[in-house]
């Protein structure tokens, strides 16, 4: 399954929606997997919207899942500027002042826990994520 | 009781987004009600809502999760960013979050921490102690 959905914030429910019903396709995924899929998938993807906005660039952004026996995996690609996700900001502990300062930051954190297979593939070209989730007896 | 103010729909670049906000108001604190996901399309009203409410001197808020379909990092931002509007202020900020997938989500991020997440509104408005008179 492929998707090509302009770069903007309105295509993301539709996003959830089709990657959501395309795991739950699959008897063996619990619902709970399929959640943390559609979290992770959405944070990939908002990050995709927001690289491309932020330059000006038209592409669509593509998300292609692929489902494999006890696991999906997804691949969001965009056409933004790239970035380097080791350089990622470390957000203030969570418990002192500085923390509310920050209110962006958490996606990536938030793709790392869901996925259980989180690869950044980052260039001035483009940046691909691809998220693998897998469920059942591995 | 519970005191209904209005519901609005904001509107982006004349694009209608697909979260609407129900705003009352109880025991004399505002209570902000969001219907729909909260994410990138929907954060930005719930944003805008909070300012505007701070603004107007409504510095003791509720967020009613109740009615969140979906949240990601964009609207836990918000409500980050929600709590430092009202503390700023010298109110505060309590949330009511009965739905175990947006739980999650909280505490995913470790912000189950600074948020107490009330299962209704009842159990929030008393934990949030009286309001002066």
């Amino acid at each position: 399954m492929e998707l090509r959905v302009p770069a903007q914030a309105e295509y993301l429910q539709l996003v959830r929606a089709v990657v959501g019903a395309v795991a739950a396709a699959d008897p063996g995924i619990t619902s709970d997997r399929v959640t943390d899929l559609r979290l992770a998938v959405s944070e990939a993807v908002t990050n995709a919207i927001r690289a491309q906005q932020q330059f000006g660039i038209p592409d669509r952004v593509i998300i292609r899942c692929n489902v494999a026996e006890s696991s999906i995996e997804i691949e969001i690609a965009d056409r933004g500027p790239g970035f380097d996700p080791d350089q990622a900001l470390d957000l203030p502990a969570v418990d002192t002042p500085e923390r509310l300062d920050h209110e962006s930051g958490l996606g990536l954190t938030l793709m790392r826990q869901l996925a259980d297979e989180t690869v950044i593939e980052s260039g001035p070209d483009g940046t691909a994520v691809r998220l693998v989730v897998r469920y059942g007896d591995q | 009781m519970v005191v209904y103010r209005g519901e609005e729909t904001i509107d982006r670049q004349g694009e209608p987004l697909h979260l609407k906000i129900h705003c009352s108001t109880k025991d004399r604190r505002t209570v902000l009600t969001p219907l729909g996901d909260l994410d990138m399309a929907g954060a930005p009203s719930l944003r805008q809502a909070v300012i505007r409410e701070v603004g107007e001197g409504h510095n003791t808020l509720v967020i009613d999760l109740s009615a969140v379909t979906f949240i990601d990092s964009s609207g836990l931002g918000v409500i980050v960013g929600a709590l430092r509007r009202t503390r700023s202020h010298d109110g505060e900020l309590v949330l009511v979050c009965p739905n175990p997938e947006l739980r999650r989500a909280f505490e995913l991020c470790d912000l189950d921490r600074i948020f107490e997440l009330h299962a209704d509104l009842e159990a929030a408005t008393s934990k949030q102690g009286s309001m002066p008179g």
